[in-house]
């Protein structure tokens, strides 16, 4: 057995050029599959993150069809105090322009009530979030994040400073602190944010009016009960009808997440996995190539003692010992360009690592290639009858 | 030793058959030195192949040490192969990517011999051709006569009951013919059993036992 393993490297690189060539398809096999992969599970990873980072103790609420009996903010308010219901905060959104002296930027908007703090899990850096004051007298206030000051203003301490949006000004009284696992700050944009009251944005922008379209509400025990009496509640007022709105909760958020990237990964697993069969034809090819070009040396063989099965033995372990080098240069580079990735990518603070369940899947694959496409060659090896085999070329 | 009995070995030319082999007996005892000849198509590496259990004959028997080697598989000739022949080839047969010492031990390697007694066992035979300063040479960077030497270092590693040699001098010129020449008759005093297949009937006349073989007919003849 080592014998033959060693026969095999030596074999393997007595022909370095045609053994790279037919490697190649192997090497692109298992890269295609490890780096894919890894990219993939990498995303999903900081995605799930930032799901996580959602808070569990929050349901968000989207109505598509209000049935002629709108959610006014005191709806929300009468709603805040039934059982099992912790708080309610509106949110509108749009997007304005914002200008700061000769500074100017686009900015989302959202439009809000105070729970939204709380609810959300946001923190405050400096100054106070919007007050029921605010919304109940439309003041045009407004709380910004730390990247909104530094780009618009250019300093973070900028509490008192007036900023206008869409033409109009709004008072900083507050600042927050960058969220960086919100989904928006993943893929890198959209991160200019600033909260004003939900009245206010109902001046602000025709998109936003007393009839609230979308709220997130957060649990008073625990989020089936919360989930339950909301639903309870949006049924009771849309006569019956659950395709009038939606409740989406987290666990949802991370069911459906879920769901989608096992499919994409079955679907790139096969993908790669089909040119790593390719890439095992490409070794069967050659193999057949060396069986014939090494007739004599197996007639050789044969005569001084060698029997099928010691034959058999050495060519499979050749084709299997060609899939593993490729399997292993792979998986290498697929390491290097993934390390690649990870820095040119840093700044969306997503970690790209080989995941060592693909590349054991990806070594265990190759392994089984290499016998199933070495079989057919090897085979014909260990059959060639000696007197033929002796005979040839000779 | 050698027993056959009525061997043919018949081969479908065309419409027609070819006895590439017909009705040959032939007895040789141990320790026997014993050329084969007969010009190109006579039928002798036929006999040699049947002999040296590389193809089997069509019918008749065949006896090797008592074993009747007709009703074999393979993989069982192959074994048989390994313990009792040893061969010696026109065209020397060395497997190039390996070096003269593991060409010689290779037939050590699929009788499952281990390392340490492998190991000695071909530095001896090597020895004995005169080759020890040359064990890790490729056979491409050797000459026709140190190939045909390491062929013979394979033949005699194993201590078969007969070496077989196919024209081992047909490739080379008459000094290096004399020094292996030299090497068989040593092996044969040594008390080996020899068999050379040959044309030349100046290297016929070296064995102690002539056989001529014509249209796969043998015929003997005595010195």
């Amino acid at each position: 057995m080592i014998q033959s393993f060693k026969m095999a490297l030596k074999s393997i690189a007595g022909n370095k050029l045609r053994s790279f060539l037919t490697m190649l398809g192997i090497i692109i096999g298992v890269m295609a599959l490890v780096i894919l992969v890894s990219l993939v599970s990498g995303a999903t990873g900081s995605v799930t993150d930032s799901i996580f980072s959602l808070g569990s103790n929050l349901l968000t609420v989207t109505i598509s069809d209000d049935k002629g009996a709108p959610i006014n903010l005191q709806t929300l308010n009468e709603w805040m105090e039934k059982d099992g219901i912790g708080l309610i905060a509106p949110s509108g959104e749009t997007s304005a322009t914002a200008r700061y002296e000769g500074n100017s930027g686009s900015v989302t908007v959202y439009g809000t009530t105070p729970p939204y703090e709380t609810i959300n899990g946001l923190s405050l850096l400096l100054g106070r979030f919007i007050k029921s004051s605010d919304v109940d007298n439309h003041t045009n206030v407004a709380v910004i994040n730390e990247t909104a000051a530094t780009e618009l203003i250019g300093y973070t301490d900028c509490i008192g400073e007036e900023v206008s949006l869409d033409g109009v000004k709004f008072t900083v009284v507050g600042l927050l602190e960058d969220d960086e696992k919100s989904l928006t700050a993943v893929f890198g944009r959209g991160s200019v944010v600033a909260y004003i009251p939900y009245t206010s944005l109902m001046r602000l922008s025709s998109e936003a009016t007393s009839n609230i379209t979308s709220f997130s509400v957060s649990a008073e025990t625990d989020m089936a009960t919360a989930e339950a009496a909301v639903t309870s509640l949006l049924m009771e007022r849309f006569d019956q009808d659950d395709d009038a709105f939606t409740v989406s909760s987290r666990d949802m958020l991370e069911d459906a997440m879920s769901d989608v990237t096992s499919v994409l990964m079955i679907l790139l697993g096969s993908i790669a996995g089909i040119s790593l069969i390719v890439g095992g034809i490409g070794i069967m090819n050659i193999m057949l190539v060396t069986v014939t070009e090494r007739t004599r040396e197996i007639g050789i063989r044969k005569a001084i003692g060698a029997g099928r099965g010691v034959i058999l033995q050495q060519f499979l372990l050749e084709s299997v010992v060609l899939c593993m080098f490729g399997c292993a240069i792979g998986v290498f580079l697929s390491w290097a360009v993934l390390r690649i990735i990870s820095v040119v990518v840093s700044s969306l603070s997503i970690s790209f690592s080989l995941e060592w369940n693909v590349v054991l899947i990806a070594v265990g694959f190759c392994f089984l290639i290499g016998i199933v496409f070495g079989l057919y060659p090897a085979n014909k090896a260990a059959k060639m009858e000696p007197v033929e085999a002796l005979r040839y070329g000779g | 030793m050698i027993d056959l009995k009525n061997v043919s070995r018949v081969y479908q030319v065309g419409s027609g058959k070819v006895y590439a082999l017909n009705k040959a007996t032939l007895h040789i005892d141990a320790g026997e030195f014993v050329s084969i000849v007969g010009p190109s198509g006579s039928g002798k590496s036929t006999l040699m192949n049947i002999i040296g259990c590389l193809d089997i004959a069509d019918s008749g028997t065949y006896l090797l040490d008592g074993i009747p080697i007709e009703d074999y598989t393979e993989t069982e000739l192959a074994k048989i192969r390994n313990r009792k022949i040893g061969f010696v080839f026109q065209s020397f047969n060395l497997i190039d990517k390996l070096t003269a010492e593991e060409n010689v031990e290779l037939p050590l390697i699929y009788r499952g011999v281990g390392k340490a007694e492998r190991k000695a066992r071909v530095a001896e035979v090597l020895e004995r051709v005169g080759l020890t300063k040359w064990s890790h040479h490729l056979p491409t960077e050797l000459s026709g006569g140190q190939q045909q030497r390491v062929a013979i270092a394979r033949a005699i590693v194993t201590k078969p009951s007969l070496i077989l040699g196919d024209e081992p001098t047909g490739n080379l010129d008459s000094k290096t013919t004399g020094e292996i020449m030299e090497i068989f008759r040593e092996l044969h005093e040594q008390g080996n059993t020899i068999m050379l297949i040959t044309h030349d009937q100046e290297i016929a006349e070296q064995a102690s036992r002539i056989i001529h073989i014509r249209d796969g007919v043998l015929s003997e003849v005595s010195i």
